[in-house]
C-alpha cells in the first residue's frame, strides 16, 4: 500500500511546534541571556560578554558547587548500583509467584509523591526519628545522634527516588540474557559464580551503564533533597540557579548557571551515547 | 551443591533488606499520621484521626488539591491529545529522521527541571506576560509529553495494521473503521498515558515552584512551604492520604484497564 509521506508528519506536527516553541526557543533563550548584563532595574540589557560566566568561575565558591553536585552524584550512581544490582539479579532468577507483585512493588514508589518520599526520610533519621528513637531506646546512647541535614540525608533521599530506576535498567538487560547460555557453561565445567562473572555479568553491562547515566543526570538536576534533607552546605547546582533566578531575580547569572549545568549533562549524555547508544535508557523508561 | 543455596539464600536476604530500606519510611509516615502528639514523631502514643479531620478543614490544603486535580486533568488531556498522534506516527510510519524526531521528542526527560523552569518563565518574561495558569499548564504538557510519548508508544506496537484493513476491505467507512477498531484498540494507550501525564503533573515540585502564582499553588508545593516552617503531624496525615491516593488510583485503574481489554476480546 502506498502511504501518503506527509501523514507521519501531520500527525507529529502538534508535538512538534509544541516542543519546539516551549521547549527549544525557551532554552535557547537561556543560552542568549546568560550573555545579557544585568540592569539594577528593569529589563536586563542585551549584550554579548562573558561577566557572567567570568563571575561564576572568579573564585571558588561557585566551583565548590559545582563540584559538590559532582561528587554527590557519583556517590549516589555508587550506591544505587551497590543496592540495585542484586534485587535485579533476584528477578531475572526467581522462580516465585510472587515475581509480578514484587515487581509491581519496585515500581510503586513511582507513584508516590517525591516530596512525600523525601521528606519522609525526616521521621526515620531526625533527632526524634525512628534510628534515633529505638537507639536512645535500648540504651546504645544518650544524645541522639546527627543524622539529617547532612550529605548522608540528602543522597538517602536520592536513593529513594533514584533506585527504581537502577533496578529496572538492570533488570531489562538481564531479562535479555539467555538463560542457557549460563547452563551451558556450568555444564561444560564452569561454577555458578564463574558462568555469572563471565557470562551474565557483561551481558548486562548495557543495562548497568544505563542506569548509571540517568541516575547521575536526574541526581545533577536535584532541587527538593538538598533542600529538606540537607543542611547549608549540602547546596547543589539546582539550588544555586533557584536561588539566583527566584530569589535574587539575577536573570543573566542564573541563565549562566544554568547553561553550565546543561553543558556538562549535554557532554556526558553525548560522550554516552557515542558509546552506548541512548535507547537503552528509552527501553527500560517505557517499561515503568 | 550446600554453598549454591546459600549464595541464593543471601540474595533472596540482600532484596528484602531493600525493599525494606525502601518502605520503611513510606511506611513510617502513614503510622504517625495516626500519632495525637503536638509532634509528629515516635514513640506512637494513642491512636487517632484528629490529623485528619484538622487537615480536612484547611481550607489552604483544600483549595491546593482542587487546584493540582484541575491541572492535572488538563495537563493529561492535552498532553496525550497531542502525544498519542505522534506515538502513531512512529508506530506506523516509516519516514526519514525518524529516529532523530523521536530522540529529539523524548531527550527533554534528561533536562533537569530547573532549567525548564528558568526557560519557560524567562521565555514568558521577554513576551512580557505575568504567570498565570495557562502558563502552569503548558509547562506541565511539556513536562509531561515525553513520558506520555514513551509509554503510548509501548502499548502501541502490539496493535496490527491489518486489523483496520481488513474492516476497511469488508466495507466499513473510513469513520466506522475507526470508532469500531482503531479506537478500541487505541483506549488503553490512551488511557495508560493520562494516568502517567496526570501524574507526573500532580506531583511535580520543582518546575512548578517556579512557574505556580500565590493563586494556584498546588498540593506538592503547599506541602513544600510548610515544611519550611517545621515539620507537623498534620504533613505526615496530608502525606498519608497522598500516598493512599496516589497508590490505589493506578491500582485500580489497571484493574478497570484489564477488564475493559478483556471485554472487547471476543
Amino acid at each position: 500500500m502506498k502511504e501518503k509521506p506527509w501523514k507521519p508528519w501531520l500527525l507529529l506536527s502538534p508535538s512538534l511546534t509544541a516542543v519546539f516553541l516551549l521547549l527549544i526557543v525557551p532554552v535557547c533563550f537561556v543560552v542568549v541571556y546568560s550573555f545579557w548584563l544585568r540592569a539594577p532595574s528593569g529589563m536586563d540589557i542585551p549584550a554579548f560578554q562573558f561577566g557572567n560566566y567570568a563571575k561564576f568561575f572568579a573564585d571558588s565558591f561557585y566551583p565548590v558547587i559545582l563540584l559538590n553536585t559532582i561528587r554527590v552524584a557519583l556517590e549516589t550512581v555508587f550506591l544505587c548500583l551497590v543496592m540495585g544490582y542484586i534485587p535485579a539479579y533476584f528477578f531475572y532468577r526467581t522462580e516465585s509467584r510472587l515475581k509480578p507483585f514484587l515487581m509491581i512493588l519496585v515500581m510503586l514508589p513511582f507513584w508516590i509523591s517525591f516530596i512525600i518520599r523525601t521528606l519522609s526520610w525526616i521521621n526515620i533519621l531526625g533527632d526524634s526519628g525512628l534510628i534515633n528513637h529505638l537507639l536512645l531506646k535500648y540504651g546504645m546512647i544518650t544524645t541522639p545522634l546527627p543524622m539529617l541535614y547532612n550529605e548522608g540525608a540528602v543522597i538517602m533521599g536520592l536513593i529513594q527516588y533514584l533506585l527504581p530506576f537502577m533496578i529496572l535498567n538492570i533488570y531489562v538487560s538481564l531479562d535479555g540474557i539467555d538463560k542457557s547460555l549460563t547452563e551451558a557453561a556450568q555444564s561444560l565445567g564452569c561454577t555458578e559464580w564463574q558462568a555469572f562473572r563471565e557470562i551474565t555479568l557483561p551481558l548486562s553491562l548495557p543495562g548497568v551503564s544505563a542506569g548509571c547515566l540517568l541516575v547521575f543526570v536526574l541526581t545533577c538536576g536535584t532541587y527538593l533533597p538538598p533542600m529538606i534533607l540537607g543542611g547549608p552546605g549540602n547546596e547543589m547546582i539546582a539550588n544555586l540557579i533557584f536561588k539566583r533566578v527566584i530569589g535574587t531575580l539575577d536573570w543573566p547569572f542564573g541563565s549562566a548557571i544554568s547553561v553550565i549545568l546543561l553543558l556538562l549533562l549535554v557532554i556526558i549524555v553525548y560522550t554516552y551515547n557515542r558509546y552506548m547508544g541512548i535507547n537503552q535508557i528509552f527501553k527500560s523508561l517505557s517499561k515503568g | 551443591m550446600k554453598k549454591l543455596i546459600s549464595g541464593w539464600t543471601l540474595i533472596k536476604l540482600y532484596t528484602i533488606l531493600v525493599y525494606v530500606w525502601m518502605f520503611a519510611p513510606i511506611v513510617a509516615v502513614v503510622i504517625l499520621a495516626f500519632n495525637p502528639q503536638q509532634f509528629g514523631t515516635f514513640p506512637m502514643e494513642g491512636f487517632s484521626f484528629k490529623w485528619f479531620v484538622k487537615l480536612s478543614q484547611n481550607s489552604t490544603i483544600l483549595e491546593a488539591f482542587q487546584n493540582s486535580l484541575v491541572l492535572g486533568s488538563l495537563t493529561a488531556i492535552f498532553s496525550t491529545a497531542i502525544g498519542v498522534p505522534a506515538a502513531l506516527a512512529f508506530i506506523r510510519y516509516e519516514f526519514k529522521g525518524k529516529e532523530f524526531i523521536n530522540t529529539l521528542l523524548i531527550a527533554p526527560i534528561m533536562i533537569p527541571e530547573v532549567i525548564l523552569g528558568v526557560a519557560l518563565l524567562l521565555f514568558i518574561r521577554w513576551l512580557q506576560q505575568p504567570k498565570s495558569f495557562a502558563l502552569l499548564l503548558i509547562g506541565h504538557v511539556v513536562l509531561t509529553l515525553p513520558y506520555v510519548l514513551l509509554i503510548v508508544q509501548a502499548r502501541l506496537v502490539g496493535i496490527k495494521r491489518e486489523y483496520e484493513e481488513a474492516a476497511l476491505s469488508l466495507g466499513a467507512s473510513p469513520f466506522q473503521t475507526f470508532r469500531e477498531i482503531t479506537f478500541p484498540l487505541l483506549a488503553p494507550a490512551i488511557f495508560a498515558g493520562m494516568l502517567f501525564a496526570f501524574t507526573i503533573s500532580f506531583d511535580d515540585v520543582t518546575a512548578t515552584l517556579f512557574w505556580a502564582t500565590a493563586q494556584n499553588q498546588t498540593v506538592p508545593v503547599q506541602i513544600f512551604s510548610m515544611l519550611r516552617t517545621s515539620i507537623s503531624p498534620e504533613i505526615n496525615a496530608l502525606g498519608a492520604v497522598m500516598i493512599v491516593l496516589t497508590v490505589s488510583i493506578p491500582l485500580a485503574a489497571g484493574y478497570v484497564a484489564r477488564r475493559f481489554a478483556r471485554g472487547n476480546t471476543p
